[in-house]
């Protein structure tokens, strides 16, 4: 016999479980351990997490969804102050490194000889090896060309790092204006006399 | 930087010719110049910074001036003794190429010869894209810059250690059983020609675990669009290395997902 709770009680169970979770807690997972031998339907959770969505609002920690779940993290507009509880300045990313995983984020599963084709330069191993060490990024297959280059693809803990909840909160891609190509290129005027 | 200093030392050597004269277009005093070469991200980068700093509109592609200009980048790199990428010197020969191209007279008949210049700037534009998306992607509010996770304790007191109970075979294949049910929906995706490598196999779980540093889920280890072969490669693998000794299986309850982990 599952036990029942009330939606105060439900909402002190969500609150507490999401803060004690080493990492963002998914409402699956909620069900799965915290919430197991509770008589709660969907609705009532998702109800509960609003609730909690809403009454964080107005303090210094937000509740939000990223990637793997939901978790809590301080109101950004604090972050000046906060980063300086810390002595070690977050680490900068290269221009190399932000631009492979760029590709990968944007292009996926993409192979290291595509973004080497995009890029114009050779992908070091440190590069793409540093993404997988922080999982970033991971191997999700391997192309069915000569030589089946591994295919890459950003993970959830990518979306956890840049509080995303999803692929499609990455900002769009800067536009391309392939009509106009076509048009100048053809156009005489623009081809430059011989010297 | 005084005349006598440039006349007695060639910049560079270009076509064979010492350039005594530094480029007109360029002001850079020489220490800072070695800093910019060295920012560049490849020769595309390279190009676009050239452009840009003509104020030159990328789909009118100049090619004559660009090419001069890329050259005498290029061969003060090599002055300067920077490690080139060989990747500078292919985009060297195809600028000459389109610039070569670019002299032949047009055919009238052939309408639908392509510009030369096409591919050069539809790789810029995408490479300029992605180079922005870069920025873009730097920008969002990350964790340990922007982002600061809150976390609360739990009272130490409960704090246990959790136990494992042991594991039958029959649940590992159980386990099997609906990574093969799940396979099946992939099936149309089986490859046929690959002979899939158990020792290759038995590396990759490995690897995956290293990289974890911690169990990892038993059905993590497959990929399903491999087919029912794929799925089959991966739990042998898995056999194999619970067999050598080298990983470990555990369950946190009967029925629970199975975990992997290193032994060791």
């Amino acid at each position: 016999m599952k036990r029942r709770v009330s939606d105060e009680q439900l909402v002190e169970l969500v609150e507490a479980a999401i803060f004690v979770s080493d990492k963002p807690l998914s409402k699956k997972r909620l069900k799965e351990t915290v919430l197991e031998d509770i008589s709660v339907s969907s609705p009532r959770i998702d109800q509960a997490l609003e609730t909690l969505v809403n009454h964080y609002q107005t303090r210094g920690v937000r509740l939000v969804e990223v990637g793997t779940g939901y978790r809590f993290q301080a109101c950004p507009s604090l972050s000046p102050w906060l980063s300086k509880l810390w002595q070690e300045k977050a680490p900068k990313y290269s221009r190399a490194t932000l631009e492979t995983l760029a590709l990968i984020a944007y292009r996926q599963p993409i192979t290291r000889g595509e973004i080497e084709q995009v890029r114009g330069v050779t992908v070091s191993s440190n590069i793409i090896k540093s993404l997988i060490d922080r999982e970033w990024i991971k191997v999700v297959g391997y192309k069915e060309v000569p030589g089946k280059p591994a295919l890459y693809a950003t993970t959830k803990q990518f979306l956890d790092y840049f509080s995303l909840s999803g692929l499609g909160e990455l900002p769009r891609l800067p536009e391309q204006h392939n009509e106009k190509i076509e048009q100048l290129l053809n156009d005489p005027s623009v081809r430059e006399p011989s010297e | 930087m005084t005349e006598a200093l440039q006349q007695k030392l060639p910049l560079a050597f270009l076509h064979g010719e010492a350039v005594i004269e530094k480029p007109e277009d360029l002001y850079i005093p020489p220490e800072a110049l070695e800093v910019i070469l060295e920012t560049f991200e490849g020769p595309l980068d390279l190009l676009l910074y050239l452009i840009k700093r003509h104020k030159l509109d990328i789909l009118e592609l100049p090619i004559f001036s660009i090419t001069q200009q890329y050259v005498q980048y290029v061969e003060m790199m090599k002055d300067m003794q920077l490690e080139l990428a060989g990747e500078y010197l292919v985009m060297a020969a195809l600028l000459a190429q389109i610039k070569s191209r670019m002299l032949l007279p047009k055919h009238e008949e052939l309408e639908e010869e392509e510009d030369p210049r096409a591919e050069l700037v539809r790789r810029l534009q995408e490479y300029e894209q992605f180079k922005q998306a870069a920025e873009n992607l730097d920008e969002i509010p990350r964790v340990e810059r922007d982002i600061f996770v809150a976390h609360a304790l739990v009272d130490s007191s409960t704090d246990n250690e959790p136990e494992f109970p042991d594991i039958e075979l029959r649940e590992l294949l159980l386990a099997l059983s609906e990574v093969m049910a799940r396979a099946k929906t992939f099936e149309h995706h089986h490859i046929s020609a690959e002979a899939l490598s158990t020792r290759e196999r038995m590396s990759f779980i490995l690897q995956l675990l290293r990289e974890q540093n911690k169990p990892v889920e038993f059905a993590r280890f497959f990929t399903l669009d491999e087919g029912r072969s794929g799925v089959v490669v991966t739990f042998i693998a898995m056999l194999e290395l619970i067999k050598e000794q080298l990983v470990d299986y555990i369950q946190s309850a009967t029925a629970a997902s199975i975990y992997l982990h290193l032994k060791g």
